[in-house]
């Protein structure tokens, strides 16, 4: 689990049930299996008001048998965030007060699940989440302000500029991205060696 | 001492009386000029100086926070209580000069919220008027559902209503009318947080019932000043000051405290703001806590009190103060 480094670095909990009427899931790759780990613990009858947004990503084909077998209420597989996203919003524009949200897989996934429920009016310490599978960063270059995703080296590259940038433990729940600063302003034929760090 | 409050000369301009329990008072600053802005939810705490006695009461202020040249507070007369109410009631007229605290907002909107729904009983309508106010003047999304004794007890129901027509629902309870909390709680849209105040028993009852439902703790709001009560004396030992003192029947632990000389930091007088919380260095005997403020965990370890609510009953009290 990442650590805090400093205080906008997002610490991630374990999901567990919490009281409610009807519990949102929202999950990609290896936070499949966080959903899986929940249902041993939650009580009878729980996934027959639970819907769960599944994108498998690189767990492929493995955890759909067994979310499946859960028997939730509403069940959706995407192909990816991107693609969840919008009916995510959907979804949050018609709930009730009662709602229950639980985020477990990537950080790029849990931030941008919960950007969308920010917007909603939803708390961010009322969410539930759980960190699993791969540590790659959504990065924001504060130089152009585009978005680069799953970037795992330090320095990296950012998509739109093309400018080499230190990528911070600074956080925006807001635009639920990292912060990527130029490493190299004063000198840019200074190239730092690029190391995988964020995997 | 009252933490970063500084006191206001007011003189009251104008005293109403609403119905058989409740007056309304306007304060203007005695020197002219503009109070204070303020947030909806905002109290001021009043002192009263009776024969001697200094009582110093929180009252949610009711005036619309976009007027800042007077402030508006409504009392109910309690004829059983410590006094403060009847004091207001009896005593204060147009004319009189008092002194009041800066407003503190314990129990404010959370503007992040896409609806706001209000439940008070009584004359915890009043920071709802302010509230109101405020959210009505940004076009803010707001339901009020408020229960009352009867209608001529329903303290500024027709101004309400006349302001805010079906956003306000009112329940009176000589008409057996119920607020339905269950319906009402279910069928609200995500983002919707909730106020509530009012007597404690309405307190519990809403905020068990939106636990049970799954509003997370985080958009459920509430307020509540307790009063001091009564009981038996006891003596404390101010481990810091080096005071003895005794705490009378209707003293509170506060205002022993104070009276000894010391000054403790303090803000609402109510057992809501947290700011006497005070370290119990060692005790012999039973805490009555009766405060909002110290978690369940806080009341179970003997470590803690809030002096201006809670009472204790043993032999032995240091206190490090």
């Amino acid at each position: 689990m990442p650590a805090q480094t400093i205080k906008s670095r997002p610490v991630y909990g374990t999901l567990s049930p919490q009281a409610g009427k009807s519990h949102l899931f929202v999950a990609d790759a290896e936070g499949g299996s966080a959903i899986l780990d929940l249902a041993r613990q939650a009580p009878e009858g729980f996934f027959g008001a639970a819907h769960i947004m599944f994108i498998p990503g690189r767990t492929g084909d493995s955890l759909l048998a067994a979310l499946k077998a859960l028997k939730p209420a509403q069940y959706y597989e995407g192909p990816s965030i991107a693609a969840a996203i919008p009916r995510l919003k959907q979804t949050l524009a018609t709930a009730h007060m009662g709602l229950r949200i639980y985020l477990s897989g990537t950080e790029g996934l849990i931030g941008q699940a919960m950007q969308a429920a920010l917007e909603s009016g939803i708390d961010h310490t009322s969410i539930q989440t759980e960190h699993r599978g791969s540590l790659a960063r959504r990065v924001q270059c504060v130089h152009c302000k585009g978005i680069t995703e799953d970037v795992t080296t330090q320095p990296a590259t950012c998509a739109h500029c093309g400018l080499l940038l230190l990528v911070r433990d600074h956080y925006s729940r807001r635009i639920a991205a990292f912060q990527g600063v130029c490493i190299n302003a004063e000198d840019p034929t200074e190239i730092p060696q690029k190391e995988e760090m964020f995997r | 001492m009252s933490t970063g409050t500084t006191k206001l000369n007011v003189t009251v301009t104008e005293v109403v009386a609403v119905n058989e329990l409740v007056k309304r008072f306007h304060f203007e600053r005695t020197d002219g000029g503009d109070l204070p802005t303020f947030s909806g939810g905002a109290h001021v705490v009043v002192e009263m100086r009776d024969d001697g006695r200094t009582r110093l009461n929180p009252y949610s202020l009711m005036s619309s926070p976009l007027n800042t040249r007077d402030y508006t507070i409504s009392v109910r007369r309690d004829d059983v209580g410590r006094g403060g109410s009847l004091f207001m009631h009896n005593r204060v007229r147009r004319g009189t000069e008092m002194v009041i605290s800066y407003p503190v907002n314990l129990f404010s909107l959370d503007l992040r919220a896409k609806k706001h729904l209000m439940i008070a009983g009584g004359i915890g309508i009043t920071p709802f008027m302010a509230q109101t106010s405020q959210l009505a003047a940004e076009g803010g999304n707001f339901e009020l559902h408020y229960t009352c004794r009867t209608p001529a007890l329903g303290t500024y129901t027709d101004v309400l209503a006349q302001r805010y027509g079906r956003r306000v629902q009112l329940y009176y309870d000589d008409r057996n009318e119920k607020l339905p909390l269950e319906r009402l709680l279910a069928s609200q849209p995500l983002g919707t947080h909730l106020y509530i105040c009012g007597p404690a028993g309405m307190i519990r009852w809403v905020r068990e019932t939106a636990a049970a439902q799954g509003w997370p703790d985080e958009t459920v709001h509430y307020e509540h000043f307790a009063a001091p009560q009564p009981g038996a004396p006891f003596d404390v030992t101010l481990a810091v000051s080096g005071n003895q003192i005794r705490v009378g029947e209707q003293q509170s632990l506060l205002k022993a405290i104070e009276a000894a000389g010391v000054d403790p930091p303090y803000l609402c007088r109510g057992g809501v703001c947290g700011q006497c919380e005070t370290n119990v260095i060692s005790h012999d005997g039973v805490f009555r806590h009766n405060d909002h403020w110290l978690s369940e965990e806080d009341h179970c370890s003997g470590k803690k009190i809030m002096p201006c609510v809670s009472r204790f009953e043993g032999s032995s009290l240091v206190l490090e103060r």
